[in-house]
């Protein structure tokens, strides 16, 4: 695999079947007779368990979804109903109106869009440095920020938020947006990426005498759109799933994300089970609706981060 | 030199920085900073009215770190943190495994539609499905308990008993997560040259000789890979428990992370809970290291 360019790897041969190499040179004609019936029960349990597989997949989702329109305590009911008897939107009013959704759905928008805009700059800019450009102790300043991958974050947050309180950022967004807007994996990522942009292009901006930032600007950030999508998809959805830090950092309900707003509820509302799957529906439809739309890029994240180790 | 003569190489250097800058301040101030802090918050005793009043902080040395191992509650928050990684983990990977084999199975088509399904689980709100399996698992009107009743399997109470709990953790981390280890594996499995299989085939080798004498071998480094990042991951369970179950019953399901965010955030003991978040960060190095050895005792 390409370590360079993470761009072969996602994309490479994911349905590479090759019909012509399935039944292979047989003898008699009995025997492809029986080759062929032997796949065809094979083809069969394969595809029995992939289907099987795929409704545990979907089922927990799509009963979410079901009960989340159902009326009062139809879902706390035996044997439990798949359907609703019929469908209501009251759960969802409530949620806007007197539960004040709406306000935590412009909280969470609202901070995943800026620490993903912030985050695509100041990474692309790190990991560029880090590829194309030459300068002393580059070596050193990468093998550092390396270490930090092993370190889990959990062992920051007790200082951090001590150094957040003497900032007097506790329960502001930029409590949650400043410790997002840097990232190793991001860095690494672009990194990853921008090896393959070829070094005669960046010499020959310099010549024609572009400053760096103009370089970085018309030269690079052109070259590495794909792997920028990536960055942004995987930041977007990791600070809007993100709650142990939100849930530390904002106290205050009107600064509250969907996470930390969501748990919150569900302690109140545990009985509410209808309600409970409508903020659940709220909170997880923005996510999934990025992740279906731009999963290629998405799942190139993934692929680039494996071959990273 | 004649490298400041030309001008470049320097300029080059200084811009270089500049780009470097924001990240590496961020990610200095924002995260080692902290974790270096956190280490010296963890021989001290500051507490709540350190909070208001920080020079009323002492050094007491290692006293936390006695306090911790002579405390029963952080045993148990151990011993559940690496139940569900050492069982959590291997059936994660497990299952992670099984589907990237069938999905790569050559007589399987709408393989990107399989894969896209399989992904989902794991790009959703950890806190909301959380939730939703929270009634999934319920007594008496949830779904697994109605599905088991089919097979004569009678109610369990998933969240409610201390057998269960964890167990019940578990499965909907399985579920959570089998797939972004899948989508590795078929990456991995998708590098096997073709060739070997046609050759352990003709050399008269069935699929489970096929799978343990080359797909098994030739996956060690992806291995290695989902290992490392699924044990990382999984000692630091803090969400399930924290939306699921509390901790409990009778904390059966309390983790090191959560143990940590209730001395340090609910009880304000900062020291006492920084000497916790070291001892975490100390077992998933000694987990990564092991691994790492495991691997290359292998090859």
């Amino acid at each position: 695999m390409s370590r360079t360019n993470p761009r072969f790897v996602g994309g490479t041969a994911t349905e590479h079947y090759r019909p012509g190499a399935l039944g292979g040179p047989a003898g008699g004609r009995g025997r492809v007779d029986s080759a062929l019936t032997r796949r065809r029960i094979s083809q069969v349990v394969v595809y029995a368990l992939l289907i099987i597989g795929a409704l545990i997949a979907l089922l927990p989702m799509m009963w979410m979804l079901s009960a989340s329109f159902m009326p009062t305590g139809e879902a706390s009911t035996y044997p439990p109903h798949f359907l609703p008897s019929r469908i209501t939107f009251s759960h969802y009013r409530e949620l806007f109106t007197r539960l004040n959704l709406g306000r935590y759905l412009f909280n969470s928008a609202l901070i995943a869009f800026t620490v993903t805009g912030l985050s695509l700059v100041i990474n692309s800019m790190a990991g560029y440095a880090f590829a194309k450009l030459r300068f002393r102790g580059r070596d050193r300043a990468f093998r550092i920020l390396s270490l930090g991958l092993v370190l889990p974050v959990q062992v920051a947050m007790l200082p951090l938020f001590l150094l957040m309180k003497n900032l007097h950022l506790i329960n502001t967004y930029w409590g949650v947006i400043i410790p997002g807007m840097a990232s190793i994996f991001g860095i690494f990522l672009i990194r990853q990426y921008a090896l393959s942009i070829p070094d005669d292009m960046l010499d020959a901006a310099r010549i024609d005498g572009a400053s760096e930032l103009r370089i970085y600007w018309s030269v690079v950030v052109p070259g590495i759109l794909p792997i920028l999508a990536t960055l942004a998809i995987w930041t977007f959805l990791a600070t809007w799933n993100d709650f142990m830090w939100p849930l530390i950092v904002l106290s205050d309900e009107a600064h509250y994300t969907l996470p930390v707003a969501l748990a919150n509820l569900s302690g109140e509302h545990v009985m509410d089970t209808e309600l409970m799957m409508a903020g659940s529906v709220l909170t997880v439809i923005p996510v999934l609706a990025v992740f279906l739309f731009l999963q290629r890029y998405y799942i190139q994240g993934v692929m680039a981060g494996s071959v990273k180790g | 030199m004649s490298a400041t003569r030309t001008g470049m190489p320097s300029d080059v250097g200084k811009a270089a920085w500049l780009f470097l800058a924001p990240a590496l301040v961020l990610i200095f101030i924002f995260f080692f900073l902290p974790v270096l802090a956190s280490l010296v918050l963890s021989v001290t005793d500051f507490d709540i009215y350190a909070i208001a009043n920080p020079p009323t902080t002492r050094f007491v040395g290692l006293a936390n770190y006695v306090k911790l191992l002579h405390t029963p509650e952080f045993w148990t928050a151990l011993k559940n943190t690496f139940y569900f990684a050492i069982v959590g983990g291997p059936l994660t990977i497990a299952v992670s495994l099984a589907t990237a084999l069938l999905l790569n199975a050559k007589l399987v088509r709408f393989k990107s539609f399989f894969r896209t399904i399989y992904f989902t689980p794991f790009v959703t709100t950890l806190v909301a499905v959380a939730i939703v399996w929270r009634y999934l698992y319920h007594t008496r009107y949830g779904l697994l308990n109605y599905t088991l009743g089919h097979f004569g399997i009678g109610p369990i109470d998933w969240l409610g008993n201390p057998r269960w709990a964890m167990p019940a953790i578990i499965l909907m981390s399985v579920w959570k997560n089998f797939g972004y280890n899948m989508l590795i594996f078929i990456a991995g499995l998708q590098a096997i040259p073709q060739d070997l299989y046609d050759a352990a085939e003709i050399d008269g080798a069935g699929p489970m000789r096929r799978f343990f004498n080359v797909t098994l071998p030739l996956l060690g480094p992806t291995l290695l890979f989902v290992g490392v990042i699924t044990m990382i991951g999984y000692f630091q369970l803090f969400s399930e428990p924290y939306v699921m179950t509390q901790g409990g019953p009778l904390r059966a399901t309390t983790s090191v992370v959560l143990m940590m965010y209730e001395e340090g955030f609910r009880w304000w003991r900062m020291g006492y809970a920084a000497s916790i978040a070291f001892v975490l960060f100390v077992v998933i190095l000694i987990a990564t290291l092991i691994q790492f050895r495991l691997q290359k005792d292998r090859t």
